[in-house]
């Protein structure tokens, strides 16, 4: 069943136009990596999805039910989260304050601190101490705990690795397995093709704010998916 | 003992600044917005007070049970329907709103009320007092205002902690779109900030009009006091609201002591040498980063 359907939407910043015409789906329970280099449009995309922006032309529907206009905080307790790219930390609360806020909207499910805690020990750690004084993936590791405790349909992913070291990538991406396990669909996007590749189940890639290349995880070669990467 | 009198019934008159700066320093806390209605609004629920003791022979504390609920519902309206908007036009539209409700407000107690002083008539709890010893005595009614005061303060701070609304309020002063992605409705959350301090405005505004005689342009005063008692205390910092609430309290009635016109000037004084040597006052932040 199809959880996500973008259809044909465009957004612009101002006179800038970002994406194209984009139109993309997701299955119930498929993890999908969106790549791209910079500029590509991956997190207007993203922005776009959780309600941040507003397409210009296009649908979004979710579940069946057209999202376009639903404001962002109406599309959590639909089952929608993303973490945001820069993580977004609010930064004068604690860890654990942070993980409660993203319980707002109350939404039941198998994600409540104790599982997340168990999840990112990473995060468990650090419960008591102020967003403001974590570490990058820390703070990575708690944004995603975070849009966890809304207990979404669809967890959407924002530059998970970016300005992270590797041994640290690799500890957060080492909880996917828990997230998707619960049948919790993932939206991925990345920079880092080789990670991307590893946890995803489809692999769309975007240039300049379309689509260039798309298809299974296994399917692709690396040299197919660097031509689209780079346009050339 | 004069001075020691003066230290403690500043103390006392600090509990009311605290609990007229609290609506203040929650506003900006959480919205960043300067409401220089607030003192109105607070004389606003003085003449409240004074109509429901006058007409209806209301117990002067007992009008709380009326006043509170108003103004916090006339806060809900003023942020849903005025402040909200003004918000998307930058940081100085709310401030020149809340100017713009001040002047209205002002007007409109002047049409309602004429210019006259008025004062609530407490009772005997108004001019009761305890004696500690030869000299010095502590009215009971001031020493009300202060243990409501310390109680307003310690409860919001327990509110904005431990609740779910308390959280999102200082999650959305933190980063206003990352709240909207964890599914808070702002416009939602900063109405009830509103209603919070502008009830909590309401509260001082009755306390105010049991100890002064107030008029419709009092509301100018109310708020000088109020915004210095945030400044010293420290932007955003409830406790330093109370404790800038009791600096200034004490600073004015010991220049009061030293010679009954100067009450006011060494609050001021005190103020602007807090805003030279230590600007950001004297707590650090603690709603907001």
């Amino acid at each position: 069943m199809t959880l996500l359907n973008v259809d044909a939407i465009d957004v612009h910043y101002g006179d800038f136009q970002a994406l194209y015409g984009l139109s993309l789906h997701v299955e119930e329970g498929e993890t999908l990596a969106v790549i791209g280099a910079n500029g590509a449009g991956k997190s207007t995309l993203m922005k776009a999805l959780a309600g941040l922006m507003a397409p210009t032309s296009g649908t979004l529907t979710f579940d069946g039910r057209d999202i376009t206009r639903v404001p962002s905080y109406k599309r959590v307790p639909m089952g929608i989260a993303l973490t945001p790219e820069g993580r977004r930390i609010f930064p004068s609360l604690t860890v654990e304050e942070n993980l409660k806020v993203g319980a707002h909207s109350g939404r039941p499910g198998p994600w409540n601190l104790a599982s997340v805690y168990e999840a990112f020990p990473l995060v468990s750690d650090r419960r008591d101490r102020v967003g403001v004084n974590l570490s990058g993936g820390e703070q990575q590791a708690a944004a995603i705990g975070r849009a966890l405790m809304s207990n979404p349909r669809l967890l959407m992913l924002d530059e998970v690795s970016l300005g992270l070291a590797p041994v640290v990538v690799e500890q957060i991406y080492a909880a996917m397995p828990a997230i998707t396990g619960n049948g919790t669909t993932v939206l991925l996007v990345e920079q880092d093709v080789n990670q991307a590749l590893k946890v995803a189940d489809r692999v769309q890639c975007l240039l300049e704010g379309r689509t260039v290349l798309e298809g299974t995880a296994g399917s692709l070669s690396r040299d197919t998916i660097a031509s689209a990467y780079f346009g050339i | 003992m004069d001075w020691l009198n003066a230290v403690l019934q500043g103390l006392l008159l600090g509990g009311l600044y605290a609990l007229l700066a609290a609506g203040l320093s929650l506003m900006f806390g959480v919205m960043r917005i300067v409401n220089l209605a607030h003192g109105v609004l607070a004389v606003v629920a003085a003449y409240m007070g004074y109509f429901l003791v006058h007409n209806f022979h209301m117990n002067a504390f007992l009008t709380l049970i009326v006043v509170v609920p108003v103004m916090a519902g006339i806060g809900w309206i003023l942020q849903m329907g005025l402040f909200n908007p003004s918000l998307k036009a930058g940081g100085l539209a709310p401030i020149l709103v809340a100017f713009g409700i001040a002047v209205v407000l002002t007007n409109l107690l002047q049409a309602l009320f004429t210019a006259d002083t008025r004062s609530i008539d407490a009772g005997m709890i108004g001019v009761q007092s305890i004696q500690l010893n030869d000299t010095i005595y502590i009215g009971v009614f001031p020493l009300i205002t202060f243990v409501v005061g310390v109680l307003v303060i310690a409860g919001l701070q327990v509110y904005l902690n431990r609740t779910r609304d308390g959280r999102a309020m200082r999650a959305a002063s933190d980063d206003k779109d990352a709240a909207q992605l964890m599914g808070i409705n702002n416009r939602r959350i900063y109405a009830k900030a509103t209603a919070l301090a502008i009830g909590i405005g309401g509260i001082a505004g009755v306390f105010l009009g049991i100890r002064t005689q107030f008029s419709p342009t009092y509301g100018d005063a109310t708020l000088i006091f109020a915004f210095e008692a945030v400044i010293i205390g420290g932007l955003g910092s409830l406790w330093g609201t109370l404790i800038g609430g009791i600096v200034l309290g004490v600073a004015q009635t010991v220049g009061a002591q030293i010679n009954p016109s100067y009450g006011v000037l060494f609050g001021n004084l005190v103020f602007l040498a807090i805003l030279a040597f230590r600007p950001t006052g004297l707590l650090q932040k603690a709603v907001n980063s």
